[in-house]
């Protein structure tokens, strides 16, 4: 018998979003901008204020009732968050304060005390500045190599190019998004996986944009840390994750100090607390660690499969509509291998005017270089056009999108 | 704020038609600068008349947002015939009242994109001053 995956009800599940409920200048929300933050499900809003009103208190530090009550829920997101990407132990997520303080972790603590001169670090040219900064500076401070995986004309990395990459030195980092948040190409990190250990090096992923979108198996994909962000997934802002082997995670050197990651302090000398806790110095985003618990619920909920086909759906409709407008420039892969993110441009009209009008009709899409100004370039532009969805767009969204975009031809052209 | 106050025909026209638009060859005075969360781009270049204070022409080329393009289209008509000095003291807001319109604080940075490159070409002719506190100027990268 076939697998089916159900199919996702987005007009249904619209009404468990708020922020549905309210007009923009007179005209209801169509909100095409999810790929920079998702918005937020009345489950995630309540499981958070019900957290603040009955079990609130800091974690891992009091003996009585109610710290062991917020501990349960602190401890049990961190369950949730493992089980989600299916990682071997909860025990190898670390909460951070989203995707980029998961990288910088990574970067810093691993980075500087195993680079030097003669290592390469790559990255690629569709790397959100997240997981493109940190690596660049790493390496300059290191005095390691930094070297760039560049893209085909659709979008996608060259792996072609793999081997003349590593020519010269040893590649001890690889770091790459799973799901381009510009571009929405979904990158075949398992193969570069492969190769990185290969060279002898770990592989780092960028799952910012991914965890929203698709099903998570680090074990799957082979890798060696994965960083995610709550509020691109319907989770609050302010918490993140940062996967790592334990291994890895447990010989590496703390991030932050402070309180919670020691052992035992003494003027003389301070020891590390274990795995995970080494890394979370200072009092965690509490009530945001069960927002993102919360969230994680509601999406398994739903079914990330039936997100995911969900999601292909609207990208090939849009590409589809928006291939229609005239003058339109689309960049990215085709849709089978995008996520629900589609970058554009409009003739010669300048990103910022495209959104500044279609504001006026109550569509939000981001206009600018979304943290990718070494993507912009390859495309030879300052800023696109980015319209992405998510589980709650309709597809009469993406329509008013289209005769936004014939609208702004009529005022500018 | 409605859509026909930001798009305003003037500023339309403007973008459309825009005034002053070229290079100066042999230019006296002449700045790039750049809006770096935007790209809007902006190169401006002066001839001064024999006084060699008067702005006898006054030319931009860029690429850009509209309203960075307009507002320093508009800016090519308000200057030309006044003396460097005059516009190196010339507040934000004088240009800002001929744009005409509402405009936030991350379109504010478009506007006066072309008012600061006019400036910095004139600091560097001429050494007036560049203004010290300007709001909203203090992520344009002016060369």
């Amino acid at each position: 018998m076939a697998v089916t995956t159900p199919k996702l009800d987005a007009q249904k599940l619209r009404t468990d979003f708020p922020i549905f409920e309210q007009l923009i200048h007179g005209k209801p929300l169509a909100y095409l901008d999810s790929a920079v933050t998702a918005q937020k499900p009345r489950q995630v809003l309540d499981a958070m204020e019900t957290f603040y009103e009955t079990s609130y208190a800091n974690v891992h530090r009091g003996v009585y009732t109610l710290s062991e009550r917020a501990t349960a829920a602190f401890e049990g997101a961190r369950d949730k968050a493992a089980a989600f990407i299916n990682a071997p132990s909860s025990r190898e997520i670390v909460f951070t304060r989203q995707a980029t303080e998961a990288l910088n972790l990574v970067a810093y603590a691993w980075g500087m005390n195993n680079l030097g001169p003669g290592d390469i670090v790559v990255v690629t040219e569709l790397e959100h500045h997240s997981n493109f900064v940190p690596w660049q500076y790493v390496a300059k401070r290191t005095g390691a190599t930094f070297k760039m995986i560049l893209l085909t004309e659709t979008g996608e990395l060259d792996l072609d190019e793999l081997d003349a990459i590593a020519d010269d030195g040893n590649v001890k980092i690889v770091a790459n998004n799973l799901v381009s948040n510009s571009l929405g190409t979904i990158n075949p990190v398992d193969k570069l996986a492969v190769w990185a250990h290969e060279q002898g090096a770990i592989m780092v992923v960028d799952a910012a944009q991914a965890a929203p979108h698709k099903r998570i198996d680090v074990q799957a994909l082979g890798c060696d840390f994965l960083a995610f962000s709550a509020h691109k997934m319907c989770g609050p802002s302010g918490v993140g994750a940062l996967w790592g082997r334990l291994e890895l995670l447990e010989a590496m050197e703390p991030f932050n100090l402070g309180g919670h990651m020691i052992r035992r302090v003494r003027f003389e000398e301070t020891t590390w607390g274990d795995v995970p806790h080494k890394f979370e110095a200072g009092t965690s985003p509490i009530a945001e660690a069960v927002g993102l618990g919360a969230a994680i619920d509601y999406l398994e909920g739903i079914g990330m499969d039936a997100i995911e086909a969900y999601e292909h759906e609207l990208a090939a409709y849009a590409l589809e509509r928006l291939a229609e407008v005239p003058g339109i420039t689309l960049y990215g892969p085709p849709a089978e291998r995008r996520a629900g993110i589609v970058s554009f441009n409009l003739a010669e009209f300048h990103p910022h005017d495209v959104a500044q009008i279609l504001d006026m009709e109550g569509i939000a899409i981001r206009a600018g270089h979304h943290c990718c100004q070494p993507l912009m370039e390859r495309l030879g532009v300052p800023a696109t056009n980015r319209a992405s969805f998510y589980l709650y767009t309709v597809r009469e969204e993406i329509d008013r999108l289209v005769d936004g975009l014939h609208k702004v031809q009529k005022v500018l052209g | 704020m409605s859509f026909d106050q930001m798009y305003r025909e003037v500023i339309l026209d403007h973008y459309k038609n825009p005034r002053g638009h070229g290079v100066i060859e042999d230019a006296d005075a002449r700045a790039e600068g750049m809006n770096p969360l935007c790209g809007d781009e902006v190169t401006i270049s002066v001839a001064f008349g024999d006084d060699g204070e008067t702005i006898e022409d006054v030319m931009f080329e860029g690429r850009g947002c509209a309203i960075s393009q307009a507002a320093t289209s508009m800016l090519m008509d308000m200057v030309k015939g006044r003396k460097a000095s005059e516009i190196a003291a010339m507040p934000k807001d004088e240009l800002l009242d001929e744009v005409g319109i509402p405009l936030t604080p991350i379109r504010l940075k478009c506007a006066l994109l072309g008012l600061g490159v006019l400036k910095v070409a004139l600091n560097r002719a001429k050494g007036t001053p560049l203004p010290e506190e300007w709001a909203g100027m203090d992520e344009l990268e002016l060369k």
